[in-house]
């Protein structure tokens, strides 16, 4: 495997609440390879954006961060927030959910690209930020006409191909796109993840792409991590993990997933996880249908498959692990109505 | 505690057809909401009109009790408004909608204030649609204080522990001096829908109720819907922009582009056979977690045009791959045009290229011939050389479709259109579709083919 654009080993965050911490983030270890698609998904409270903006060295003030995020030897994690700024753009890009909440009502497109680039290349000319910012901006469907225009005179789509036009212009090694199309209509999300994929093709970016939606990591990601409860559960080959997940948890998700195959709807029991008071065990014991005895005493130990996936599930072993009479099914109470959804 | 009509068999494809129909549950006759557009004081002084949105656009459609109905479309399509002016809460600028026989555009705020107790709506964000100064019980139970529906304490909190039962809000002691925020996202869209039936209404408008859920929500809130609409004998209309929810929850199916109705049908058929593009184009952009599938191709270009100046003929001819010479080609398409063309090329081409036109200006109302301003200095042949050129590049591209003629005039190029016709619904058996494909005589006027 060639070199990774960015190493994540045993990263944990920890965000402050008034009933203890909470772990959002929770010994997550991950490898993205330059030019790679790598989804990550999970549902709300999973950490899948704790984990980008951690990566970016984001996170809100007082937020406990630990382990390795490494980019080309360095580790991001610790580094002083200077050397950070300078790190977020050219090396490590970012897109948000909403793109009218980042880009500046009272400038011009022109200016956004003047201010972003003389940032990080205070000697380039007028000419040079213009010939740059054309080029990223062609690259995302946006017309040259339209360079001095203020960003409320564009449509959502095309505000959202204009930040990932700001983003590409310092091309960046990883872009990490936290949701870039939830805010967006059907159409227009299926023509932004359509410009990401081709993005991705010519420019050699990696990108990191954040969502809830399965769908559009099937259509657009080539790796997928699925996270639950701050882990990462089970991670591999976006075509494989579809195809035939190997974790209970990714397997219920996609089958609750609504799409028009949908021949019945189908629910997962119970709710995700307390991050402050979290189950013991396996995180996701409580709810599994496949759940063991040994699921709900000891939390599972990563396994790799022979088709190089992770995952975390007693069902993959490591028997040698497990107590005796582990395996047995779990014997639990009824899910009361009352904690469902 | 108001009665329920017994469910009656609707005579469903009669009423469908506009015009004399069959009274239904719920009858829409050519109903037009518009907002005026507030322009600046100075407008107002000079009595200049700074235009009308017309969001709901001469829309007709029967719902007949126990059904639900679907309406379809991005945002910006009308379907808010319409669920809205159903309920009176967007006053209506003209046509009919009436409910049990009476109607309701023009009804005073006491009739419907009173008829709401029937008419109940579910929100999108339950985050946003319970009050979090209000405990549960408090919010639940506030529409039995104004309709008047329980008195004291113990009444208004039996009323409000069943209909939290009944949401699967259970036990409800639990619930009912929680907060919202004490709440998860699902559970707080039950407490909104418990709100919505708990003075036990017939028809539920229910706007993206699982939009803003996670996906392992969003089943069981659908399903939730699924049976109170079975125990309670409920209607629905379901307003999303999700063809695949909807799919699995609604008997018809309305899609609306910009205010109209493009389609509308048995569910089943909209799916099986979509006979508007539009339907097609949303079909085709549901993201799949099925892993064999590939990233749609063939997506319309662009996103829903402004509202307060809807593109000429069908309003869905600038972004359909299929448009042909009546659809109402323009020359704000032209723009649109060479916009495009101009994102992917190099800078200077795309300056030699913008040096030969002037400024373009889009007429209030279809022209036969429009006037396209070279650039001072250019002449007319030079921009008719030009626009020559770029249909060479592309001659498969929809737009040239709508141009008749074009000749150099004097600093200028002159354009004529081929007459825009506006879709009407046509009956196409199991559906209705509002597209010049299916008009035949059309399609033999200007040779398309397929």
């Amino acid at each position: 495997m060639t070199e990774p654009v960015v190493s994540v080993r045993d990263l944990r965050v920890y965000y402050g609440t008034p009933r203890g911490p909470a772990r959002a983030v929770d010994r997550v270890a991950l490898d993205i390879a330059p030019g790679e698609t790598l989804g990550v998904v999970g549902e709300s409270g999973s950490g899948k954006s704790t984990l980008g903006r951690g990566i970016l060295g984001l996170l809100p003030e007082g937020t406990g961060i630990a382990g390795e995020v490494l980019y080309q030897g360095r580790n991001l994690v610790g580094m002083s927030k200077e050397e950070l700024r300078h790190m977020r753009g050219p090396e490590l890009g970012l897109i948000f959910q909403e793109p009218m909440t980042r880009l500046n009502p009272l400038l011009r497109i022109q200016e956004h690209f003047e201010e972003t680039l003389r940032q990080h290349h205070p000697k380039l000319d007028r000419d040079e930020i213009r010939r740059r910012a054309l080029e990223a901006l062609g690259r995302t469907g946006i017309p040259p006409t339209r360079y001095k225009q203020y960003p409320h005179e564009f449509s959502g789509g095309m505000r959202q191909r204009i930040m990932i036009a700001l983003a590409l212009v310092l091309k960046p090694k990883l872009l990490i796109a936290d949701e870039p199309t939830t805010a967006l209509d059907v159409i227009v999300e299926a023509q932004i993840i359509r410009l990401l994929a081709d993005l991705k093709k010519t420019s050699g970016t990696a990108v990191m792409l954040i969502t809830h939606n399965l769908g559009i990591v099937a259509e657009a990601c080539d790796r997928v991590a699925v996270m639950y409860g701050g882990k990462i559960v089970e991670e591999g080959d976006a075509r494989k993990v579809f195809a035939n997940p190997v974790h209970p948890y990714t397997r219920e998700l996609l089958r609750s997933t609504i799409s028009l195959e949908t021949k019945s709807l189908h629910t997962i029991p119970g709710a995700p996880p307390s991050l402050i008071t979290p189950p013991p065990g396996c995180l996701f014991h409580p709810r599994c249908p496949d759940a063991m005895r040994v699921c709900a005493l000891k939390a599972p130990i990563e396994q790799r498959l022979e088709d190089g996936r992770r995952v975390q599930c007693w069902r993959h072993g490591p028997a040698e692990a497990i107590p005796d009479g582990g395996t047995e099914p779990l014997e639990r109470e009824e899910i009361a109505v009352a904690n469902e959804a | 505690m108001p009665t329920k009509p017994e469910s009656e068999v609707m005579d469903r494809p009669a009423a469908e057809a506009a015009g004399t129909a069959a009274r239904g549950f719920i009858s829409v006759r050519n109903l037009k909401t518009y907002f005026e557009i507030r322009g600046s004081v100075l407008d107002r002084l000079t009595g200049r009109d700074a235009g009308t949105v017309k969001a709901v656009d001469d829309v007709s459609f029967e719902l007949a009790q126990g059904e639900v109905l679907g309406l379809v479309g991005e945002s910006g399509s009308g379907k808010s408004t319409l669920g809205r002016t159903l309920l009176g809460l967007a006053p209506a600028t003209g046509g009919s909608a009436t409910f049990q026989g009476r109607e309701i555009v023009g009804m005073g705020e006491r009739d419907l204030r009173a008829l709401r107790a029937q008419m109940q709506m579910v929100f999108q964000d339950p985050h946003a649609a319970l009050n979090p100064a209000m405990t549960i019980e408090q919010s639940v139970g506030h529409p039995l204080i104004i309709h008047k529906r329980a008195k004291g304490r113990e009444e208004i909190r039996r009323h409000v522990a069943a209909a939290l039962d009944r949401v699967g809000l259970s036990p409800p002691e639990t619930y009912l001096d929680k907060y919202p925020n004490d709440l998860s996202g699902g559970q707080k869209q039950r407490a909104v829908i418990a709100r919505a039936i708990v003075l036990d209404p017939v028809l539920l408008v229910a706007d993206e109720p699982v939009s803003m859920l996670d996906m392992s929500v969003r089943s069981k809130i659908l399903q939730l819907m699924i049976d109170l609409k079975d125990k309670l004998n409920l209607t629905y209309l379901y307003i999303t922009h999700d063809l695949a929810t909807a799919k699995f929850f609604c008997d018809r199916i309305a899609i609306l582009y910009l205010g109209r109705i493009v389609e509308i049908g048995e569910a089943s058929a909209i799916y099986e056979a979509p006979k508007h593009p539009y339907t097609r184009a949303l079909l085709t952009a549901i993201p799949d977690p099925d892993p064999t599938r590939d990233i749609p191709r063939d997506l319309p270009r662009g996103e829903i045009p402004d509202a307060a100046k809807p593109p000429f003929g069908c309003a869905f001819h600038p972004r359909c791959p299929m448009a042909f010479a009546p659809c109402g080609w323009e020359i704000r398409d032209l723009r649109d045009l060479l916009e495009a063309r101009w994102a992917g090329m190099a800078e200077e081409a795309h300056q030699a290229e913008r040096a030969l036109l002037g400024t373009i200006e889009a007429p209030d109302a279809p022209e036969p011939t429009s006037r396209l301003s070279a650039a001072p200095g250019a002449t007319g042949e030079a921009l008719l050389a030009l626009l020559e050129r770029i249909r060479n590049d592309d001659p498969a591209e929809p737009f040239w479709t709508g141009v008749k003629a074009m000749r150099a005039g004097d600093g200028c190029v002159e354009i004529d259109w081929h007459p825009p016709e506006r879709p009407e619904l046509l009956d196409l058996g199991a559906a209705h579709a509002a597209c010049h494909l299916h008009n035949a005589e059309l399609r033999a006027r200007y040779g398309k083919a397929g």
